[in-house]
């Protein structure tokens, strides 16, 4: 359904006077979604998952550049095309209730947000009752204000913006930030249920074990780049490929608990080669040459020359 | 909630009693020890025609032989029986003279309040929503300009361009001289205050518009807006839908709160247009030593500016859910 490759970000910042600064902040990033399938984004912060989700949609700022590959459903995902599909065809689950209009009841947002994927008022009201009802959100929820509600309702509500709008597409970008384990469990299930009607769905998440739960398939994110896209079972058969997926996992409490040592390189400052290799437990003086391409090993994709060993 | 409000006002009020008080001692004393000799403003020019005994007497009528604090008493406790005095030149209980002068102001301030808050709602609205370009430059130019300018300055170009130069408004005054007022229609009163209530306009525009511009701006870098634009809303959907919402209590604000630099603004410009307004009375009052009238005065736009600023906080206590069933809860 969705396809990116190789897409690059960089950003035109001003520095003193009129000095331009380019600083790429996405290199050779990879992703592909089917649908049904829940794809998990995993990385950490500042590894390019939410500039991910707004290249899709078409709302990076302006001093963006974009280039690279991007198909959905077989055709170029151009800007344009980008403002047709954002809220009918592909839609965003937020992180948090911030992203709700303070002043305005729920329930109203919630219709807005259908209206706009192209439905009539009386039908996107229905679909609001409707949906509400299926996420057993009471009608007088829909006349509250966002700061009333409580986390778990709020997840609700933001899962319902995506369901409302008929997306076959739903980005749901970190929807699990500090919430009751319940909560989180309850979130993920609503996930996993909307990649079960057919859609397919992209969970960006730095927390592994909750991409664990519910996704068919892992993309690991580091420093701007995919370095892997795992499949979930591999990470519990103790065959997922690159070393930075491998730390990640053993940095795990119920794993062997070990931190990796130092820290993801800043856009300004990335390694000539290999993205990982100032960390790298396996790294050669091959690594630090090129940038390592996508290489097929034990059955996906993965950005390491090592991998297979 | 009704509890929540009643105890607010109450607060208010204690507040507002506190601020008069203060104001009292503050006019009392001020003017006390100004160089303002009572007896020689009353007596005017007929000075050389009395002499030291007759003044002596009309001290000792007064009270003026007393101390300070004695009078201050005395006074204080005419006031809260409601008795503001005599204004000295126009010869009229000061209650009645500020009643009258306020009515032929109000229309003035009225219609300065109404279109600067509107016109700089819409200015500030396009600049924001454009911010950067040179729609939003030019808006910007003008509230700057228009922000740093005199009062008295804007008004006499005013005057200028259009009374004198192009002679289509008025040259002073809220009536045709030699006109019974019986006999002015409404829309020679109109006539009369465009040019003042134009300059306060145009001057009141400008940070009604800057504030608005940034608030807007604000909201349209919120997450909220940036979830909307990825549903698919566009500019308009979104400053109609989010961004005006958003807005709007802090432009409520604003504008009550813009009472107190209007009245001010008001003092300047009806002094230019000779328009015989509250603000005109103020001058008057000062340059003749009319100290009851100007003490009268003083308290006046105490209480106006006051009411305008407790208006302001009183919207935000109604209209914002987050205040108002936020306390509640």
């Amino acid at each position: 359904m969705l396809s990116v490759q190789d897409l690059n970000i960089t950003f035109t910042l001003y520095g003193r006077g009129l000095a331009q600064k380019q600083l790429t902040v996405i290199t050779q990033l990879d992703l592909d979604v089917k649908a049904g399938e829940v794809v998990a984004v995993v990385g950490a912060s500042g590894s390019g998952k939410s500039l991910l989700a707004h290249a899709i949609l078409g709302i990076l700022p302006d001093n963006a550049q974009v280039s690279g590959k991007m198909l959905f459903k077989g055709e170029p995902l151009t800007l344009n095309r980008c403002q047709d599909l954002r809220g009918k065809a592909i839609a965003l689950i937020p992180q948090s209730i911030g992203y709700l209009d303070p002043l305005m009841h729920v329930g109203q947002q919630v219709q807005r947000t259908a209206q706009l994927s192209g439905l009539s008022r009386p039908a996107a009201k229905a679909a609001v009752d409707r949906t509400f009802a299926r996420y057993r959100l009471a009608a007088i929820v829909q006349r509250l204000y966002p700061f009333q509600l409580s986390g778990g309702m709020a997840r609700r509500v933001l899962v319902s913006t995506a369901v409302v709008s008929q997306a076959e597409l739903v980005i749901a970008d970190e929807p699990t930030p500090g919430l009751h384990p319940d909560v989180v469990t309850e979130t993920l299930n609503h996930l996993r249920e909307l990649a079960s009607e057919g859609k397919g769905v992209i969970l960006i998440t730095h927390d592994i074990e909750a991409a664990l739960q519910i996704a068919d398939r892992v993309a690991v994110f580091y420093a701007g780049t995919t370095v892997e896209i795992a499949h979930a079972q591999d990470f519990s058969n103790n065959k997922i490929r690159h070393p930075y997926t491998q730390a990640l996992w053993r940095s795990l409490p119920q794993n062997e608990f070990i931190p990796i040592s130092g820290s993801q390189p800043t856009p300004d400052a990335l390694p000539d080669g290999c993205l990982f290799s100032d960390r790298c437990p396996w790294v050669t003086q091959e690594c630090r040459l090129d940038r390592p391409p996508f290489l097929q090993v034990r059955g996906a994709p993965v950005r390491c020359i090592h991998a297979d060993r | 909630m009704q509890l929540g409000i009643a105890a607010f006002i109450l607060r208010k009020l204690l507040r507002l009693a506190l601020l008069l008080i203060a104001v009292a001692i503050f006019s009392f004393v001020l003017i006390s020890l100004s160089p303002i000799d009572p007896i020689d403003a009353y007596v005017g020019a007929d000075m050389l025609q009395i002499s030291p005994e007759q003044r002596d007497i009309i001290a000792q009528r007064w009270g003026l032989d007393q101390p300070m604090m004695t009078r201050f008493i005395l006074w204080l406790r005419q006031l809260a029986s409601g008795n503001l005095g005599t204004s000295i030149i126009f010869n009229q209980p000061v209650s009645t003279v500020i009643g009258s002068r306020f009515q032929t102001s109000l229309q003035m301030l009225a219609i300065a309040w109404l279109i600067s808050g509107a016109l700089g709602l819409a200015m500030g609205v396009v600049a924001g929503a454009r911010a950067g370009s040179w729609l939003d430059r030019a808006i910007r130019f003008y509230a700057y300009t228009l922000a740093a300018s005199p009062t008295f300055w804007v008004a006499l170009l005013l005057l200028l361009v259009f009374s004198v130069s192009l002679k289509i408004t008025p040259i002073c005054c809220a009536t045709p001289p030699g006109v019974l007022t019986r006999d002015v229609t409404v829309w020679q009163r109109l006539h009369h205050l465009i040019l003042p209530a134009a300059t306060l306009s145009l001057i009141g525009v400008a940070n009604i518009a800057l504030h608005t511009r940034q608030k807007l701006i604000e909201v349209l870098n919120s997450d909220y807006v940036l979830f909307a634009r990825a549903q698919g809303e566009s500019l308009v959907g979104i400053i109609r839908h989010h961004g005006l919402r958003n807005i709007i209590l802090p432009a409520l604000t604003l504008q009550f709160a813009s009472l107190s630099e209007l009245f001010g603004g008001s003092v300047l410009a009806e002094q230019v247009f000779s328009y015989p307004g509250l603000g005109k009375a103020t001058v008057e009052a000062a340059l003749r030593s009319d100290v009851p009238l100007l003490v009268g005065i003083v308290f006046f736009s105490a209480l106006f500016v006051y009411t305008g600023n407790l208006i302001a906080d009183l919207t935000y206590q109604i209209v914002d859910p987050r205040i108002r069933i936020g306390k509640s809860s």
